[in-house]
């Protein structure tokens, strides 16, 4: 069954056409082509599709896009602004925060979720935090670092 | 796969009444979303119960008791200072559920009516005294939580019923609940065994109400009622907990499976319950 | 990884006093794909769309082992919307003699039949046919309508039972190589391999103390977070284009061709960004399905593996049994080795058995050592590479051993491995004499860690290991373009999998001269740059970084060129510092710099362009020692990593964060294999865990911050001094955790996982010895 669907993506107006069985994530990256959001599991297991819907972070990949109606989605393409870095974005460059680079969306996602309700979270919170993210990659250290050099 | 979301409980009942193929109640979908989007059969009709006001409101009721909506999800739960200070086991064991992704999705009532036998809020919920709220097209009813579950992946919730809310007990001054349960990672992960123990002390410091529910030891949540009597009259002094230990090993049944070995369960059912005690204990004398 | 071990007879002609200094390299700049991948930019192998394009998708066996009665596919392909379908029917088979190149691996005709099936299946979820269809759904639809007829036969999962007499066989014509006289029985033992250095029963006859244990590790996967995707279109002429995530481009081209009998002239393969591959994308899966599809359908083909699809069908590295004794002298000199290793090479043959028998001792200089390989066929997918292949495993039973005959002889560890670490001049059991090499300094440096002397608490214990690991060079390409604005161009055929395009950028700029804001780099397709081996060997900065300090070089000859040309004077009166050519002999304003050079590059000839290849010989070998403490429960068996010390002789780091990055990443992985990894299989041989959740790779909440000490012993083959350090920050580990634990626990844990389960067991069968 075909829905139509309105929603708000990165602050935009955004409508979009979806069978009742499509993920946020099919249709966030095959209708709408921002394939910025990954996919690494298909099951809420890694955290490569992480996104912020209506101030909640969520695996895209467990939202159905039927659900999405008047919600409000922010993706890793809408973190910067006017072509300046977010300052998670800028932190997780500087620290090397990033090998590979899969999880790398999911966990900015992830990150500014954390900052936006905790915004002095210490090294063990963002670690519980930033559990459902992932990365094979780093070992953690550097990207645990980039997001405390961001706490206020 | 058609797809409905009612504003009300009373649309709810009537999807639910009018559908004829098989149809699914959904909340969080974080059980049920990966079965059929990874290609096996959709069910004819999806239920989004995330609008029915009924089922998303957490309130607190005049005597202190809580009712809290099936669909409230962990990140809700975990929220709500005043029903975290009244049942830190019941959150803490919510908030164990998957990451923070999932506990912005995943739903008090998905997690019982998946009816897994390491549901984590379920022991917490059953140690509480919750009882459900269950509405369908042939009206509603009342249940204790224990009743729900009646095997791995089944619920004795009837064709076109499904769980509206959770009502938990007015608290006894000197109450406490904690829940624990053993899993390889910190996070991320589903309990080899879990436990909860919710007491309440007299002005003595004296056990004297206590209930103790394990998981994953058995088909369904095993609710220890001989082990918590062990407890009742006592301060858990190191002999009572020798006991307690002991008991609560002997009431597991425990299968042996990729996530542990029934032996293991047995040994560390124990030491969570132990431990589990103790928290309570001392939250309760607080 | 299979290159022989060079000597590094020719030290002396190294370019010495040519050296570029080292302005940019030993900083931390921003990666030049950096802004791309933190805002979703960079496009990764499932990020490729072309109009038109179809969804392939794979048919996979449900049985561990069986015989194909019936393979029809017809009723899928008369479903509307299916456009292709492709079985083993439609691969060239190959024949036997011409599996492989000059007797080396890879064997093409496994790895056809690995890709599609003939006449047997050998594991769960092994591919049987592939379809395209016009989206998924309707590919989905078409699987399901796939008829299979097999004759399921008995299957073997467990090592041990698959070595004996009467085990189920997975090949009827497997007869164990490297044994004399050939056996005439066939068997799952695909070879035997033997490592004989000197005398070991004299050894042993030395020997104060002899200790013999049995190891066991189970299979991991190489856990990359991103699943293999292609996107293939295949043109009318039969030109065709395949984009793709993967650790060589080159490889695909090279492996597509052989395994389809294409021209390789006729494949263009482009590299999208890689999600992970630890040698996991060192082969190929879909590409060659995507291709035939492409082929039949007439369309572009985009296929892309489930989460459950790489755990059950793509090389996990191999689970291995290991039976070793070590003897030493009182004063703590190992005397001898002798040992046998089993290592599982899952459906074909292909462990890396031998890499482990080489690596186990290496960091010590043992005088007898007598290590047998084999190699096991189970009925588990084909194991493939995954960093430092074969060392972990063979590394953890060596430092199980080496903390074993340290406690025996109440002897500190490290200092334990100080009496017997192998220097400058020792000469391995596998051959090759080292030289140059920084072991030594890994373990003073571990020891004046703060870490090593600091307390433990109450359960809590703390392990010591090291680890050594070949690296190798290879072939590499680099082409380096100063356009006309100055601005340079770096481009190499080399996947980025860590932050490679930095230290080719920084060792590019330091041999330039210039900045490192005015070096881009490109990784480009197999048409755009010469060949170049794949990423992996933990050769990428220090073979393509000399093929790019080279060019570099080359380059700045050629600038020199350019500016006698424009001054007019013979080449040798010019000299070339900090980005600008020199007018010798002349006062202080006869400057050219590569910007104004650049600029008047027409009149001086045309476009400054060089590219260089070569084969990069002299690695430097790697090697590291690590410290872990644990906590441990011992209630539950629960065993927590609460502090971890990562040491490594790294060369020169080039980009240190990135090296450490590497150490780090691989610590963690490490700690995942030692403590939690394995592959779980029900009595039907099918897997009970394809998916994260019951595969448990480290969360962030499981592992403490990972303190790395960079150890700095130039390589002098390489022009910054480069040593491989991706692969070896994974051997270490799994002794190290282990022996922290044991430490820990008061008994000694032989087996991996050490997952509560497995602790909690030990635990309980200690204390039952003990009463």
């Amino acid at each position: 069954m075909t829905t139509n669907i309105h929603a708000s993506v990165n602050g935009e107006p955004c409508q979009f056409q979806c069978e009742t069985t499509d993920t946020l994530l099919k249709v966030l990256r095959e209708n709408l082509r921002m394939t910025g959001t990954k996919q690494g599991c298909g099951t809420g297991d890694c955290g490569a599709c992480s996104v912020i819907m209506n101030g909640e972070l969520v695996c895209a990949c467990l939202v159905l896009a039927v659900e999405c109606g008047q919600a409000d989605i922010r993706t890793v393409e809408g973190l910067a602004s006017a072509g300046q870095l977010h300052p998670l974005q800028q932190a997780f460059l500087d620290n090397a925060a990033l090998q590979c680079g899969i999880c790398t969306p999911g966990l900015l996602m992830a990150a500014k979720a954390l900052l936006d309700k905790h915004p002095q979270p210490n090294e063990t919170q963002v670690r519980y935090w930033i559990a459902g993210n992932l990365c094979r990659c780093t070992g953690y250290d550097k990207i645990v670092r980039a997001i405390m050099g961001c706490v206020s | 796969m058609e797809y409905c979301a009612p504003g009300t409980l009373a649309d709810v009942c009537a999807a639910l009444g009018a559908a004829s193929g098989t149809v699914k109640v959904f909340a969080g979908g974080t059980d049920l979303l990966p079965r059929f989007v990874a290609g096996v059969n959709p069910p004819g009709l999806l239920i989004d119960i995330k609008h029915v006001p009924e089922a998303r409101e957490i309130r607190r009721l005049a005597d202190g008791g809580f009712v809290i909506g099936s669909a409230c999800s962990g990140a809700q739960i975990s929220a709500h200072a005043e029903l975290v200070r009244s049942w830190p086991g019941l959150a803490e064991a919510m908030d164990l559920i998957g990451s923070v992704q999932i506990q912005s999705r995943a739903t008090l009532g998905g997690n019982l009516c998946n009816a897994s036998p390491a549901a984590d809020s379920v022991p917490a919920l059953i140690a509480s005294r919750a009882r459900c709220r269950i509405a369908g097209s042939d009206g509603e009813r009342e249940l204790p939580v224990e009743d729900i579950i009646v095997s791995p992946g089944r619920t004795c919730l009837r064709q076109h019923e499904f769980v509206v809310s959770f009502f938990l007990p007015a608290r006894n001054p000197r109450s406490a609940d904690a829940y624990l349960r053993m899993t390889p990672r910190t996070e991320m992960d589903i309990a080899i065994a879990s436990a909860a123990v919710n007491l309440t002390l007299d002005q003595q410091g004296v056990v004297n109400e206590c209930y103790v529910v394990l998981g994953a030891v058995g088909p369904v949540p095993v609710y220890a009622l001989p082990a918590a009597r062990i407890l009742l009259g006592t301060r858990l002094d190191e002999e009572v907990r020798q006991r307690f230990r002991r008991q609560i090993s002997a009431l597991c049944r425990p299968i042996s499976d990729k996530r542990g070995s029934a032996e293991y369960r047995t040994d560390v059912a124990a030491v969570l319950a132990d431990r589990a005690a103790l928290t309570a204990y001392n939250r309760a004398s607080s | 990884m299979n290159e022989e071990p060079t000597d590094y007879a020719d030290v002396a002609e190294i370019a010495a006093g040519n050296k570029p200094c080292a302005a940019v390299v030993g900083t931390r700049p921003v990666r030049p794909d950096g802004v791309d991948k933190v805002t979703g930019r960079a496009r990764f192998g499932a990020d490729m769309q072309l109009p038109g394009s179809l969804v392939g998708m794979v048919f996979r066996s449900p049985h561990a082992h069986a015989r194909l009665l019936k393979v029809d596919v017809s009723a899928a392909l008369a479903l509307p919307g299916v456009k292709a379908i492709v079985t083993a029917a439609d691969l060239p088979e190959i024949p036997e003699d011409q599996a492989m190149d000059k007797g080396q691996p890879p064997d093409f005709r496994d790895m056809s039949a690995n890709i599609l099936a003939r006449e047997k299946v050998l594991y769960e979820g092994h591919a049987i046919a592939a379809v395209a269809a016009i989206n998924e759904r309707t590919a989905r639809q078409a699987l399901s309508l796939i008829d299979v007829d097999y004759a399921v036969l008995p299957h073997v999962i467990d090592l041990h039972q698959a070595m004996e007499p009467d085990a189920p066989l997975l090949n009827d014509h497997n007869f164990t190589k490297g044994i004399k006289p050939p056996p005439k029985k066939p068997s799952n033992i695909a070879s035997r391999y033997e490592q004989v250095h000197g005398d070991v029963v004299a050894g042993f006859a030395q020997a104060d103390v002899i200790i013999e244990e049995e190891f066991s590790t189970q299979p991991v996967h190489q856990g990359y977070i991103e699943p293999h995707a292609c996107l293939v279109n295949v043109r009318p002429s039969g030109r065709t284009d395949i984009w793709c995530s993967t650790q060589g481009q080159f490889m695909v081209q090279a492996y597509c061709a052989r395994l389809l009998q294409m021209p390789l002239a006729d494949i263009r393969v482009f590299p999208l960004e890689i999600g992970g591959g630890f040698g996991g994308k060192t082969t190929v899966y879909l590409e060659p399905l995507a291709i035939l599809l492409s082929k039949k359908s007439g369309k572009p083909v985009r296929m892309e593996m489930s989460r459950a699809d790489v755990f059950k069908a793509t090389g996990p590295t191999s689970g291995s049994y290991m039976r070793i004794k070590i003897g030493a002298q009182n004063d703590g000199t190992v005397v001898a080795v002798e040992g046998v290793l089993c290592y599982q090479a899952g459906a074909y043959p292909g462990s890396p058995v031998r890499l482990g028998c080489m690596t186990a001792f290496a960091p010590y200089n043992i005088p007898n050592i007598k290590l047998i390989g084999y190699d096991v066929l189970v009925n588990r997918p084909k194991s493939a590479a995954y960093r430092a292949p074969g060392a972990p495993m063979a590394s953890f039973a060596a430092e199980s051993l080496m903390d074993m005959l340290a406690q025996r002889l109440d002897i500190d560890p490290l200092e334990l491995r100080l009496r017997n670490a192998a220097d400058n001049g020792t000469q391995t059991a596998y051959g090759v004499t080292f030289k140059n090499i920084g072991y030594r300094q890994t373990l003073e440096a571990a020891r004046a860690h703060p870490h090593y002397n600091a307390p433990l608490a109450p359960d809590q214990g703390r392990g010591v290991a090291s680890g050594f690991w070949f690296n190798i060079g290879g072939q590499s390409s680099a082409a380096i373009n100063i356009h006309p604005d100055g601005s340079v161009l770096v481009t190499t055929g080399t996947p980025d999998i860590g932050g490679s395009r930095a230290s080719m950028a920084m060792m590019a700029a330091d041999v330039l001269g210039v900045g490192y804001e005015q070096v881009q780099v490109c990784i480009a397709d197999t048409g755009s740059i010469a060949h170049s081996d794949l990423t992996g060997g933990s050769r990428v900065t220090f073979a393509v970084g000399m093929a790019v300090s080279q060019a570099a070089s080359a380059v700045v000859e050629e600038l020199r060129r350019r500016a006698a040309l424009l001054w007019k004077v013979e080449v040798d009166q010019v000299s070339w510092a900090g980005g600008a050519a020199r007018l010798m002999a002349s006062d202080k304003s006869s400057s050219l710099s590569l910007t104004q050079i650049a600029a008047s590059s027409a009149q001086t000839g045309g476009p400054i362009a060089v590219e260089i290849s070569v084969n990069a010989q002299g690695a430097g070998p790697g090697f590291a020692t690590h410290i872990c403490d644990v906590q441990l429960d011992k209630e539950t068996g629960r065993v927590t990593v609460v502090r971890y010390t990562a040491i490594q002789d790294v060369g020169k780091a080039i980009h240190p964060s990135y090296v450490e990055g590497q150490m780090q990443g691989g610590a963690v992985q490490g700690i995942g294999w030692a403590l939690n990894e394995a592959y779980l299989y029900d009595e039907n041989g099918r897997l009970l865990n394809p998916g994260f959740l019951d595969y448990r790779v480290p969360v962030a909440s499981d592992v403490p911050m990972i303190d790395t000490v960079l150890v700095e012993v130039p390589n002098p083959r390489h022009p910054f001094g480069v040593k491989g350090v991706g692969e070896v920050p994974i051997v270490p580990p799994l002794g190290a955790v282990a022996n922290a634990v044991s430490r820990a626990a008061g008994t000694r844990l032989c087996d991996l996982p050490m997952s509560p389960t497995a602790i909690h067991k030990a635990l309980k069968r200690a204390a039952r010895r003990r009463r």
